[in-house]
């Protein structure tokens, strides 16, 4: 664990009673079981953003509280630890972020402080295909008298039926998978021409399909400059990288000391499994990566709270290796358990299925391990 | 911080910076530290020099205290002192086994005789350690060792066999486990101190599938250790041990942090595997093999980092070293594999003009690195301490 400042330990100790006694994975299963078609309790997101949570990263003057990338990683290791889904990283880090590193004073005094008190969840609308690949954006912007006309569709956006405003990266010029040519926009997501599918996932988190026809937006919605969205849009998402992983850590070390008591209770061949040799090795390995991952994790944060010049390979770095990590874990956590860990009755399910979400969005290993190398030119 | 007594870093900086431009002899100029090597039985007279100079400021052993001969500088201080010998190609001339385990362990169990009597040479560098611990019959189960030491009255009687001793046929005296009780096992062992140069020690260096002898058989027959260098009580030198051990493993998982040298696998990647027209790897599958590896490693520094930052305040290492050790070695290890993958045929010469010199070292290396998870504690040694010490998993109780 990083060393803290007293905020940052204040932030951590409430998320950790918070989650415990509000949310905790039992509260997970019962939204799932409710068919939420949001993929979160709305009423716990209220309590979050009564907390401060979703403006920790939102500057002061826009109702926020300027704690911190590291300090909202905190929050949601905690809530990776429960299972807790809300749409914080989507909201409180990605809007968020997007709004801060590119909004004009107009832009950020309509939607900052409302992402920061949760009355407006915002969402990032990015992939189109299979895979993360922001680049390779389709989705047309075109003049439209004094504004812009959007037609296209988004795939896979993160609390997508949730969201009030949705960021959007469009094509001003250039074809897909050029830098240039991208262009963010502010579009609200009741706006006329916006249509959005519910995807019912795998770990039971909200998502969407969206697709745009003729949304009409004005000038004044992009986002930072037109053709040159690429800087921005690259930044937030390092931002919803960073934060992503930060609460997978906490959802794979949760995941490792479930199974890790389990090794201390159940008995086999008249004694604990715990003792046999074979289990106490990969436990060990997975204590170890762990670590590693940990420090992966906390470094990106640091850096993003530093505005150091190695954020994207820090943030890289540690998608891939926590990514790597929580997929290790998350399976052996169903191994381990042996049949009671196949039931939907236990928990152990809903961490590898989380993993594996959690693994694709926003870049897989395999994403950010060639991320990774071509930052550092090979 | 107390680093710098409150004064000013830089100012260390300039200190340091015209010490070592006043005092370091040119010629030695990136060369190693000669320490473990053949020549440490005839050094040069600017080797010499140079020891000696380090010796006396205690700087080869910074943060040891001073009363003892170390520098009594703090972690910042030492750090800037490894910075400016790095700037000026100069190595630290103190160290070994004296420096990395014993020094440190006695500072903490030693009397204030002992301490007065071993550490003062070790800061100096006038006299080599070696670690009388590993026996034919006692490797990962050390505390299976039999070496006896037989009580005279003033002085301890030790016969038996040790193995695996690094650098014993260089080295002046030895910190060695004996055991004292045969009745019983861990609380039998005791941890004796005695000089190397005396009748009875015989070593017999052992050369490794690297071709060199770093390690050694080591026999004692009628060797004497006097009483006043029994370090901590009678039969209670296994906890001993297993802190020495702690800071051996801290010292050995030094991965990551440059502590291999040479150049990185992907420069040797350019110039052996070649790239494709957007300048990467050519090699797609050992590209992805290369970034996992530098992505493993960097995690490591940060790990050693945070660990570092973490522990401030506290001193010494923690149960924390055995991660730290298996990660380093594996790391270390896989580095030296993909070296020889990436050399190609060029990566299996074992001598001869036809090979270049770096081609040479990373085939001697990568044998000598399949050392790294057998001493120390073996790989799944520390895995066993991990999950016992660590994970709070249990022992077998009975066997089916």
């Amino acid at each position: 664990m990083a060393v803290l400042n007293e905020e940052q330990s204040m932030l951590r100790d409430a998320a950790k009673s918070w989650t415990q006694e509000k949310s905790p994975v039992t509260a997970f299963r019962k939204m799932r079981d409710s068919g939420v078609e949001i993929g979160y309790d709305a009423q716990a997101w209220n309590e979050m953003a009564e907390m401060g949570w979703a403006g920790v990263i939102i500057p002061e003057e826009y109702g926020g509280s300027a704690f911190g990338y590291l300090s909202i990683g905190l929050i949601l290791e905690e809530m990776g630890r429960n299972l807790t889904a809300s749409p914080l990283i989507a909201s409180g880090v990605g809007a968020a972020s997007a709004l801060v590193l590119g909004g004009s004073d107009a832009q950020k005094s309509e939607w900052l402080p409302k992402i920061a008190d949760g009355s407006v969840v915002g969402a990032l609308a990015v992939d189109e295909g299979a895979h993360h690949a922001p680049e390779k954006v389709a989705l047309a912007a075109t003049k439209s008298g004094t504004g812009y006309s959007l037609s296209g569709a988004k795939s896979f956006v993160i609390e997508g039926l949730a969201a009030n405003l949705l960021v959007v990266s469009a094509r001003t010029s250039g074809t897909p998978g050029d830098k240039d040519g991208i262009t963010l926009f502010l579009v609200p997501a009741d706006a006329k021409g916006v249509s959005r599918k519910r995807l019912a996932l795998a770990d039971s988190r909200g998502a969407a399909n969206i697709t745009f026809d003729k949304v009409e937006v004005g000038a004044d919605a992009v986002l930072g400059a037109v053709d040159k969205g690429w800087d921005v849009l690259e930044k937030t998402l390092d931002r919803v990288r960073a934060a992503l992983a930060a609460e997978m850590l906490g959802a794979a070390n949760q995941a490792f000391e479930t199974t890790l008591d389990y090794l201390k209770v159940r008995v086999q061949f008249g004694q604990v499994i715990g003792s046999f040799q074979a289990l106490q090795h990969r436990a060990a390995k997975m204590f170890t990566d762990l670590e590693l991952a940990r420090s992966a994790v906390e470094a990106a944060l640091q850096a993003i709270d530093a505005d150091s010049p190695d954020v994207p390979e820090l943030v890289s770095l540690s998608k891939a290796k926590m990514g790597d990590v929580f997929h290790l874990v998350s399976n052996e956590m169903v191994q381990m358990h042996g049949g009671i860990g196949m039931t939907d009755a236990h928990d152990a399910g809903f961490y590898l299925k989380r993993a594996r979400a959690a693994e694709a969005a926003f870049g897989s290993q395999s994403y950010h391990r060639d991320r990774y190398a071509r930052i550092n030119g090979y | 911080m107390a680093d710098f007594g409150g004064g000013d870093p830089e100012a260390f900086r300039k200190e340091v910076r015209e010490w070592v431009d006043a005092n370091f002899p040119a010629e030695l100029k990136g060369r190693p530290n000669p320490m473990m090597r053949e020549e440490r039985a005839k050094p040069s007279e600017a080797q010499e020099a140079w020891r000696k100079a380090v010796g006396a400021k205690g700087w080869g052993t910074p943060t040891w205290p001073s009363q003892y001969g170390g520098g009594g500088l703090g972690t910042a201080e030492a750090r800037i002192i490894q910075q400016e010998f790095g700037r000026a190609g100069a190595y630290n001339p103190i160290g070994g086994m004296g420096v990395m385990m014993f020094g440190p362990t006695l500072l903490e169990y030693g009397t204030e005789d002992q301490k007065l009597e071993h550490i003062p040479p070790i800061c100096r560098g006038d006299v080599q350690w070696c670690q009388g611990f590993s026996e034919p019959g006692a490797g990962s189960d050390l505390a299976a060792l039999q070496t006896r030491a037989e009580d005279k009255g003033d002085h301890f009687l030790i016969n038996g066999q040790k193995i695996w001793t690094s650098g014993a046929q260089y080295a002046d005296w030895c910190f060695c486990l004996v055991r004292t009780d045969t009745s019983k096992k861990h609380e039998g062992i005791s941890f004796v101190l005695f000089t190397m140069h005396q009748p009875g020690v015989e070593v017999r260096p052992i050369k490794l599938i690297a071709g060199s002898s770093p390690f050694c058989e080591t026999f004692f027959t009628d060797v004497r250790a006097d009483k006043k260098n029994l370090v901590g009580p009678l039969n209670g030198g296994w906890t001993i041990a297993k802190r020495l051990l702690q800071h051996e493993r801290g010292g050995l998982s030094g991965a990551g942090g440059g502590g291999m040298g040479g150049r990185s696998l992907v420069d040797l990647a350019r110039e052996y595997v070649g790239v494709d027209a957007q300048g990467r790897i050519a090699d797609p599958d050992l590209r992805t093999r290369v970034v996992q590896h530098e992505i493993e490693g960097r995690s490591f520094q940060q790990t050693a980092l945070r660990a570092m930052l973490e522990s401030k305040g506290n001193s010494g290492p923690s149960a924390a070293t055995s991660i730290m050790k298996n990660a380093g070695t594996s790391w270390m290890q896989l580095r030296h594999e993909l070296t020889l993958e990436i050399m190609g045929h060029q990566g299996l010469g074992w001598e001869g003009d036809a090979f270049k010199p770096e081609e040479l070292g990373a085939v001697r290396g990568w044998l000598g690195g399949k050392a790294f998870t057998i001493y120390g504690g073996s790989q799944e040694v520390q895995s066993n301490i991990i999950s016992k010490r660590i994970l709070g998993l249990p022992d077998l109780t009975q066997h089916n």
